[in-house]
């Protein structure tokens, strides 16, 4: 983490570095209230439910060790697997949608067009709705209007509702997710897109490169550390996925759309608290894994922590 | 919760690139087919434009025209009882004051407590102490909600904060780690000798914060405030697992309550729908300049 390089550069100079100063009392003062909060907040109750992971508790009343058994019957439990196969296949393929919407909606923003401001203006809005007030829209278009404008048109396969079918009801939920998710994406394109020096594409045209190959060879490469990272930031959003599918489908049709969150949740209501923690703490796995692919990258292409 | 951006620095104000036109004269790229790419780009934005249309049309209808299916037609006659009766059916003041509270207060508890561990930690690097508080604070990013979801929901009932004060508070620590990183990126862009010369005069450490540490920060608050406001406002998931009493619920939370009771009244549903986005979309077209400088400020590497 090359901030703390810089960081000590910046701030505590050579000559601070020469003698072991004293730290002034009222920086820990600073930093107590944050340190304080987070160990009880978040520390805390990891360390405890990791703990009963272990155990047989419910929730509530007397428990006893019971050693890997959850995490035995985690891995063994078609319900959970169905829950994950769910979770990543949306995260993927959402992240694809959502990444290659938002870097075209990036270059067509970039280039030169006439109301720029306003197109860039509304592109933006979905970022400051709420994902589960929206999505309370988009379900009412899914299983009302869109049957009826295809029943009018004749299209057989989309007069029932999408969010009834087992099929397609996941396709609704990477619309609505990506649909709220692209502006932030969008926004840190445009500034990439903005950071490439017109030199370059000036050079590339003097040497007959087409718009694609200019694409290809110049953009690309210049904005692959952003695409790199938009795609595991979205990843990691993605695989929290809950208020979207409360409102479109509420994990239906059956558990078909159901996401690792809302399997844990279970746990709070459905009496096996222990087992879902240790539901939890594999999917707080996965996270670390997804996490520690986003430092490799911001490390190896240059943008940093 | 939200993906925030991990990545972050911090560019001097004024050099954001978001301080330029988006369509700068001297960027016009060679053989831009301009009509094209300007008639595409508004055919796509009807996709973002065309929900809202649907929002507020359906939220101004009789009941009776919102049930005939055509959710583009216009409203007509214009019905605006809708939102008298979705304001009373959901208690809209009180959800809506509860939503602002709990942002506010995870708007203030952010920016205060991430700044003042920031300072204290880039200006003393070079204790173990705050180096390690540092990479401990960070590692909330590896933590998301759902994994500490249960032992928190036990554990805000047992503190008897099972209430909007549960879920400020949860707010501000899920913003902990990123905002710390975003200010003590930029406070080792401020020079130490403004503050030494300070000292000199006499000035304590805490006024030295909060004299001129403090306004220094001036665009960093803004994008760590944007953030924290966004993320606190618009959750559902926290607030809906946290609070347990129903009738204290935020915004978001509420839609979904009272889902069964909108029932087949959509413009009843759409008119409590559109009262929930209405503040934050009518700030943003007002404000959108700083919005969109302070998020991309805060998620790019310039």
């Amino acid at each position: 983490m090359s901030v703390s390089a810089r960081v000590a550069r910046g701030a505590a100079g050579a000559s601070r570095r020469a003698g072991r100063r004293r730290v002034e009392p009222v920086f820990y003062w600073f930093l107590l209230p944050t340190l304080l909060l987070f160990t009880a907040l978040v520390l805390l109750p990891a360390v405890v439910g990791i703990f009963y992971s272990f155990t047989d508790y419910v929730g509530f009343g007397n428990w006893s060790f019971v050693g890997i058994t959850n995490y035995r019957a985690v891995f063994s439990d078609p319900a959970v697997f169905d829950a994950y196969a769910f979770t990543i296949g949306f995260a993927l393929v959402t992240v694809i949608l959502a990444q290659a919407v938002a870097l075209a909606l990036a270059l067509g923003l970039t280039s030169r067009i006439r109301f720029a401001t306003a197109l860039r203006s509304i592109f933006v809005i979905p970022m400051v709705i709420s994902g589960i007030v929206i999505a309370y829209v988009f379900n009412y278009l899914f299983s009302n209007t869109l049957p009826s404008v295809a029943g009018s048109i004749g299209f057989g396969p989309l007069e029932e509702s999408i969010l009834g079918n087992p099929d397609l009801a996941w396709i609704a939920i990477v619309i609505v997710s990506a649909w709220q998710t692209i502006p932030g994406a969008l926004l840190i394109y445009i500034a990439g897109l903005l950071s490439i020096p017109d030199e370059l594409y000036e050079a590339a045209a003097i040497d007959g490169a087409s718009p694609w190959r200019r694409f290809r060879s110049v953009t690309l490469p210049l904005i692959a550390g952003f695409i790199l990272i938009n795609t595991i930031l979205g990843i990691k959003g993605y695989l929290n996925a809950y208020d979207i599918i409360v409102a479109l489908t509420q994990g239906g049709p059956g558990t078909e759309t159901r996401s690792v969150a809302m399997t844990i949740f279970t746990g709070y209501t459905g009496g096996d608290y222990a087992y879902q923690m240790a539901n939890a703490t594999v999917f707080f796995v996965l996270t670390v894994v997804v996490s520690l692919l986003q430092l490799l990258a911001t490390r190896g292409r240059g943008l940093r922590l | 919760m939200t993906t925030t951006p991990t990545h972050a620095r911090t560019t001097p104000p004024g050099t954001e690139p978001d301080s330029r036109p988006p369509v700068n004269p001297k960027r016009k790229r060679i053989g831009a087919a301009s009509r094209t790419v300007t008639i595409s780009l508004m055919i796509a934005a009807l996709v973002v434009v065309i929900p809202l249309y649907v929002t507020i049309a359906m939220s101004l209808k009789s009941t009776s025209q919102a049930a005939d299916g055509n959710a583009f037609a216009l409203p007509w006659p214009l019905n605006p009882d809708s939102f008298a009766t979705a304001w009373r059916l959901t208690d809209f003041p009180v959800s809506f004051g509860i939503s602002l509270a709990v942002a506010a207060a995870t708007v203030i508890g952010t920016l205060v407590l991430s700044s003042l561990a920031a300072y204290a930690i880039a200006r003393n690097w070079d204790r173990r102490l705050f180096r390690w508080s540092f990479y401990y604070l960070l590692g909330a990013m590896f933590l998301p909600f759902p994994v500490v979801a249960l032992p928190q929901i036990k554990l805000t009932a047992l503190l008897g904060i099972d209430s909007p004060v549960g879920v400020a508070l949860l707010h501000i620590v899920f913003q902990l780690s990123f905002s710390v990183l975003l200010y003590s990126a930029f406070l080792r862009s401020i020079p130490a000798a403004l503050e030494e010369s300070a000292r000199i005069d006499g000035a304590t450490t805490w006024q030295i914060f909060w004299r001129i540490i403090m306004p220094l920060l001036g665009p960093m608050n803004a994008t760590v405030g944007i953030f924290a406001f966004l993320a606190s406002w618009n959750d559902y998931m926290l607030p809906s697992l946290i609070t347990a009493d129903p009738a204290q619920q935020t915004l978001p939370v509420v839609q979904s309550i009272f889902q069964s009771q909108f029932g087949t009244n959509y413009n009843i549903a759409f008119a409590s729908y559109l009262m929930a986005m209405a503040p934050t979309v009518l700030v943003y077209l007002f404000a959108q300049r700083w919005v969109i400088s302070g998020v991309t400020q805060g998620a790019v590497k310039q």
